[in-house]
């Protein structure tokens, strides 16, 4: 039994098929879609660059063929670990001989007068996207609460589509939790240079209309009119299942670094896991597919009492405009960040380091240096920052393996 | 639907329909071809979906844009027909094409 319908799901069920399991296979969804990519709807599909059958993870004859059974729509109410059962919205009860969490994430939502108002939105899953584009159908203007990726991603697909956005920060810079202030700039400039308004130290504080949203009202008194707003603040860990259950929960479904649960016969893998991972050497939650699906290939491993260890340098990438950002690693704790290339172009990479190592690079339209930033930091090797910073340099000679 | 030939690195020969303007590497993810990993799922970003087109079906798959030319140059096992197969849409003048997979990839 797999609880979850996404990446983490889908990947999981093939490797388990490819690991050689034999027993039935159900996968239970509280979404009426089959499974689909996540990225894109943020992305090319909410700009109408990609079809709702391109989102398809996987052609649904592939799912004939590994023998799985989709329960979509269904709610799983508990799960009963002493009888190995799963108890269903539908009242349903299913048993289980071994058990797979992939539930994923949720938006993290706002608690302010008139975020229920028709033409709010939140963007996690594609039923949010349709409703986006419904609204976005009429919409002249948009305020976007949040200056994160996913909010970022989204003021550029709507501004595409012809709308006046406005992007609402708290912080007093864009991506500042995740981000060098050489990246937070340089997507200030990105945003502005194509007519979004972004407001940095600003904080919504409740959303006005009569049956539909018509504005936004900061904490400074400032009202921005907005015919749809979209709410992107981050998301929480699906863990209440886990928990009831009796599973260790942190921040996150406690897993070892082969997916494996406090409880022998479950597994986690995805957004909802709290996981170990030995070249950071810390634990973690990451909220991205790749490490949804590198996760499920451990899990299904564990399941079929094979060991398979987890441990991938995190990476994550970003669409805006015409600009591809791709992130190695995570920059948690640099003291420096060294530029290379020209940060007032469109072309750059920051280099995140420690004690003259790499943790992480910001690779803007740099898709070679991303390649050789995810080499240098897992080769985890003192560099010289002069040559980091020195265009003239080339890169791999600062590789010393292989 | 143009039939196209995948093969893996230990040889293992598979021989698919693949629909026009399926990209090669939804077509291999369709297929459970596990040489093509995909963990980016298509978006010309991550670089584990590399290929190898069959000079044959060079011209058919057409050449690398400028981002995926400068991933695929970071690659060590490439040939000069190598490709991200998300990036190549299979079109009708790919019936029989044959594309390998790289030993990098599993």
């Amino acid at each position: 039994m797999v609880i979850g319908g996404s990446h983490a799901a889908v990947q999981l069920v093939i490797s388990l098929r490819q690991n050689g399991w034999d027993g039935g296979i159900t996968v239970i969804s509280e979404e009426n879609h089959m499974p689909y990519q996540r990225p894109p709807l943020s992305k090319a599909y909410l700009a109408g660059d990609s079809s709702k059958e391109q989102l398809a993870l996987r052609a649904p004859a592939a799912y004939e063929k590994l023998d799985v059974n989709f329960m979509l729509g269904v709610k799983v109410k508990r799960i009963d670990v002493q009888a190995h059962q799963l108890e269903l919205d539908n009242n349903q009860t299913l048993g289980f001989s071994k058990l797979a969490l992939c539930t994923g994430a949720r938006v993290r939502p706002l608690p302010i007068p008139g975020a229920d108002l028709r033409g709010v939105h939140y963007l996690r899953t594609m039923d949010d996207v349709t409703g986006i584009q419904q609204s976005a159908a009429s919409a002249k203007t948009a305020v976007i609460i949040g200056g994160g990726y996913i909010g970022l991603e989204t003021a550029a697909s709507l501004s595409k589509l012809g709308i006046a956005v406005t992007v609402l920060e708290t912080e007093s810079r864009l991506l500042k939790r995740v981000a060098s202030e050489t990246t937070s700039e340089f997507y200030l400039r990105l945003h502005r240079e194509n007519g979004v308004d972004i407001r940095c130290n600003t904080m919504a504080t409740a959303l006005e209309g009569d049956s539909a949203v018509s504005g936004v009202v900061c904490g400074d008194g400032l009202k921005i009119a907005a015919d749809m707003v979209i709410i992107g603040i981050g998301v929480i860990p699906n863990t209440e299942l886990a928990s009831e259950a009796g599973l260790e929960v942190d921040n996150g479904v406690l897993v070892n670094e082969f997916a494996q649960t406090s409880h022998p016969d479950i597994v986690a893998a995805g957004d909802c896991t709290n996981h170990p991972n030995a070249i950071l050497n810390t634990r973690l939650r990451l909220e991205s597919v790749p490490n949804a699906t590198e996760q499920a290939k451990a899990a299904a491993a564990s399941i079929c009492g094979l060991d398979k260890q987890y441990a991938e340098l995190p990476w994550f990438w970003s669409d805006q405009y015409d600009v591809k950002l791709q992130i190695a690693g995570m920059n948690q704790g640099y003291t420096d960040a060294i530029i290379r290339g020209d940060k007032a172009s469109r072309s750059f990479t920051v280099f995140y380091l420690k004690d003259n190592t790499i943790l992480a690079a910001d690779c803007i339209n740099r898709p070679k240096d991303f390649m050789l930033a995810k080499k240098l930091i897992l080769q985890a090797q003192p560099v010289d920052m002069a040559v980091l910073a020195d265009e003239t340099t080339e890169l791999k000679t600062l590789i010393t393996e292989q | 639907m143009p039939v196209i030939n995948y093969i893996e690195a230990d040889g293992t020969e598979y021989s698919v329909n693949v629909a026009e303007g399926v990209s090669l590497m939804q077509g291999a993810l369709d297929n459970m071809i596990e040489g093509i990993v995909a963990e980016c799922g298509g978006c010309c970003v991550c670089c584990t979906c590399h290929c190898m087109i069959d000079p044959a079906w060079s011209q058919a798959a057409g050449s690398a844009a400028a981002d995926e030319a400068e991933m695929l140059e970071m690659v060590d096992d490439t040939e000069e027909t190598s490709r991200l197969a998300c990036q190549v849409k299979v079109t009708a003048a790919m019936e029989g094409m044959v594309v390998r997979l790289p030993e990098s990839q599993y």
